[in-house]
């Protein structure tokens, strides 16, 4: 397999993967452009030359075995990888044009315009109410009224508003798993970011849970641009619009999520999706 | 045959009977595998029967010797001596027993006196003969019998073990009744000392001045034993400890666990954990000599009063003593914070300075002040500096700049010299040592407590 993915690096890109069916869905409405990425922790490398355009209010889906490289790619978006020392990038992301890997571009800004759900719920030890205003704290916004809508619109947003309307000034950390993973959702839309990246949200929810967030993703899709890692290839399949597959750091495909499961171009590709490797 | 010397034997004994037990197992069987637990186990199940029974007698018999001695010695004692009063009787059996191992004696030698040194001789003679035997004959005895228990199906490692947790468990019962026993003696001599001085004169007097008469017709020092002083001493002085080592302990213990660089971090902390290995007394003198003066030469160019013997200058010591007790305790804290929730605050724009202000600092705080309980309690408990940089001055004041003295340096004080031990002025300290010890004890429940619940929080 190895000898497959080596070859498709070395032949298929760079020369012509801006031309590679397999790797160019067509894209009318980019908001995040990719381009030539690569990412090293030390000296390994964990991403290579990745390129591809992501849609605006669309959710894109990775997906690809364990280790290769989804969270590091998602983590390049809002620069949270900035927080590993070791880590050194090559290559490009464009927000909306501008080129987000310029060291001299504000990180904080970048992370109120992207925001963030990870895989282990990570609600602050602080009530349901601070949680969900912490962002707008951080932006010096401490008018009761202001914050009071904000937390109401967020929660119902993320479809936790019935469920703690009666407790906002209980400990967050008293929630189910599942309603914090939501909290964090309502968290991250309470400043109106223009990105939601989500690192295996679902994955240590219980299938109501899931759904409700599936269903959640969906609504949010009308404001929202939405990137999705997921070992779920059924949850991939349910709600997202494009799907990459990743192997060993390299994009091996991408396109849209009907094709791309129905008709996966590339061998390796099949072999995942079908459960033939991983 | 002399007590280390029999117990090497007993040792040699019971590792000669080890590899019997290993052979003898191995012997048994044509595979070890088809034992019911490995070889050694089998050598230690034979250890064991040669050394416990052995040593367990050893021990009786050497705790109970000398005074079976005594009874058996006078029991055998002419009649006159048998109706002296009890000291009497002790005084002349201390004689004996020195005459019989040749030391001074303090009465005149007469015959009943050697007649009865003549008898401790031999039944000292006696019985080390007698404790030697049995304990060899217990530990040949030991191993032959576990010689014969081995068989393929003896559960020799679940026995072993079994045994193991036993001693174990002795350990530190042996552990706990220490500590009890040294709380009850406190306690005891405490509660001779509140016949003597009431209570409330002790907890409320506001005056400490111990000195008692040594003779009935000595006059005037009744002592008065007001402790008001040497709690606010005390306090004063913990508090100027921890108004040092608080803000310089947590500021080093922030940037130690977010910002500072990992290499930085090796080098930086050990140097910062050496404070702690340096000497108490060592801080003494280097608050008495170096930094009193500095306080005062200080003190006088701005016009002010200062003692030479100051409150400032011990405390600030102490705070530099105590600095990393509150920044590894407080390290270790904020590091265990979850990465998460950095992440999370990151992820939403904050920056580090406002990560660790609104997340980090508050979610460490349960453990931080636990922390700095800890710390206050070893600040109260701390004697040497104090009694070098403080004075000895029970002055009642709050101004730092004068000389105070604590509780620790008070038992210190009290004990030192020829004293009378029933006298009020020498069962002061143990008063003092009881307060002292709730104290400190009430701050470590609180701390631990407060620590464990923080911990619980992140399960
Ligand atoms: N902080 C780090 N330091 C060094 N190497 C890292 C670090 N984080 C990830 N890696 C390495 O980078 C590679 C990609 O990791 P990444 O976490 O992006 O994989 P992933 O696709 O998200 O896997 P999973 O599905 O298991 O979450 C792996 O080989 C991993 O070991
Ligand atoms: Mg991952």
């Amino acid at each position: 397999m190895s000898t497959v993915s080596s070859e498709s690096t070395l032949q298929d890109r760079p020369l012509d993967s801006a031309l590679d069916p397999a790797l160019n869905p067509p894209i009318d409405d980019p908001l995040l452009e990719i381009e030539g990425l690569s990412l090293w922790y030390g000296d390994a490398q964990a991403l290579r030359n990745i390129s591809m355009k992501i849609p605006k209010n669309q959710i894109t889906a990775y997906i690809g075995p364990s280790g290769c490289g989804k969270s590091t790619l998602l983590r390049c978006i809002n620069r949270l990888n900035d927080l590993i020392p070791i880590v050194r990038t090559e290559g490009d992301i464009r927000f909306e044009g501008e080129s987000i890997l310029d060291p001299s571009f504000d990180t904080n800004l970048l992370r109120k315009r992207v925001g963030m759900v990870f895989q282990k719920s990570n609600p602050f030890p602080k009530t349901i109410y601070e949680n969900v205003v912490y962002g707008l704290r951080l932006q010096g916004i401490s008018q009761k009224s202001v914050l009071d809508e904000v937390v109401e619109k967020s929660l119902k947003g993320a479809a936790l508003w019935d469920e703690v309307k009666d407790r906002l000034q209980e400990r967050a950390l008293g929630l189910s798993g599942g309603q914090q993973q939501r909290l964090c959702i309502a968290r991250a839309i309470a400043v109106e970011p223009e990105v939601i990246l989500y690192d295996e949200p679902c994955s240590a929810l219980d299938p109501i849970s899931t759904n409700k967030i599936e269903e959640l993703m969906l609504e949010l899709k009308k404001d929202y641009t939405q990137v999705i890692v997921t070992h779920n290839m059924q949850q991939a399949s349910r709600i997202s619009d494009l799907t990459a597959f990743m192997y060993l750091g390299d994009l091996i495909e991408y396109g849209k999520t009907d094709e791309l499961f129905i008709r996966p171009q590339k061998e390796q590709t099949e072999a995942y999706i079908t459960g033939r490797f991983g | 045959m002399n007590t280390w010397l029999l117990i090497v034997t007993l040792l040699v004994l019971s590792t000669i009977g080890y590899q019997m037990g290993r052979r003898r197992a191995l012997s048994l069987v044509d595979h070890p595998k088809q034992l019911n637990s490995l070889p050694g186990y089998y050598g230690s199940w034979i250890l064991m029967w040669g050394l416990l029974p052995a040593i367990l007698v050893l021990g009786l018999w050497t705790a109970s010797e000398s005074a079976i001695i005594d009874k058996l010695v006078v029991a055998d004692l002419p009649t006159e001596v048998r109706q002296l009063a009890p000291e009497r009787q002790n005084l002349f059996l201390n004689d004996a027993k020195n005459l019989a191992s040749g030391n001074i004696v303090s009465s005149e030698v007469d015959a009943t006196l050697e007649s009865a040194a003549d008898h401790i001789t031999s039944l000292k003679r006696t019985s080390a003969t007698a404790r030697t035997l049995l304990a060899l004959l217990l530990c040949i005895g030991g191993v032959a019998l576990g010689y014969f228990l081995i068989s393929d199906r003896l559960r020799a490692m679940h026995r072993v073990e079994a045994t193991a947790k036993v001693i174990l468990g002795i350990g530190s019962t042996i552990a706990i009744f220490t500590t009890v026993g040294i709380v009850l003696s406190l306690l005891f001599e405490a509660i001779r000392f509140f016949r003597m001085v009431p209570v409330t004169e002790f907890l409320f007097g506001l005056e400490w001045s111990p000195q008692t008469a040594l003779r009935a017709d000595q006059v005037g020092s009744s002592g008065s034993f007001g402790a008001v002083p040497l709690f606010t001493g005390t306090m004063l002085i913990s508090a100027i400890a921890m108004v040092v080592a608080v803000p310089i302990g947590l500021l080093s213990a922030i940037y130690m666990s977010e910002y500072a660089s990992p290499r930085l971090r090796t080098v930086a902390k050990p140097m910062l954990e050496i404070l702690a290995g340096i000497p108490t007394v060592v801080y003494g003198f280097f608050a008495a000599l170096t930094v009193a003066p500095v306080i005062r030469s200080w003190g006088q160019g701005l016009g002010l009063d200062v003692a030479s013997e100051s409150a400032l200058a011990a405390g600030g010591v102490m705070g530099i003593m105590i600095i990393p007790f509150v920044s590894s305790i407080s390290d270790d804290v904020i590091s265990a914070v979850p990465q998460g929730l950095r992440e999370a605050s990151i992820g939403l724009g904050a920056t580090q300075s406002e990560t660790i202000r609104r997340v980090i600092f508050p979610a460490a705080l349960p453990g931080i002040v636990g922390g700095i309980l800890l710390a206050v309690s070893r600040a109260i408990g701390e004697t040497m500096i104090v009694v070098m940089a403080a004075g000895l001055a029970a002055n009642l004041t709050a101004n730092p700049l004068q000389a105070v003295t604590t509780v620790t340096t008070q038992i210190v004080t009290l004990l030192i010299g020829d004293q009378e031990f029933d006298s009020a002025k020498t069962l002061a300290a143990f008063a003092l040592g009881l307060v002292l010890f709730l104290v400190t004890l009430v701050l470590n429940v609180i701390a631990l407590h407060v620590v464990r619940k923080y911990r619980e929080q992140y399960e």
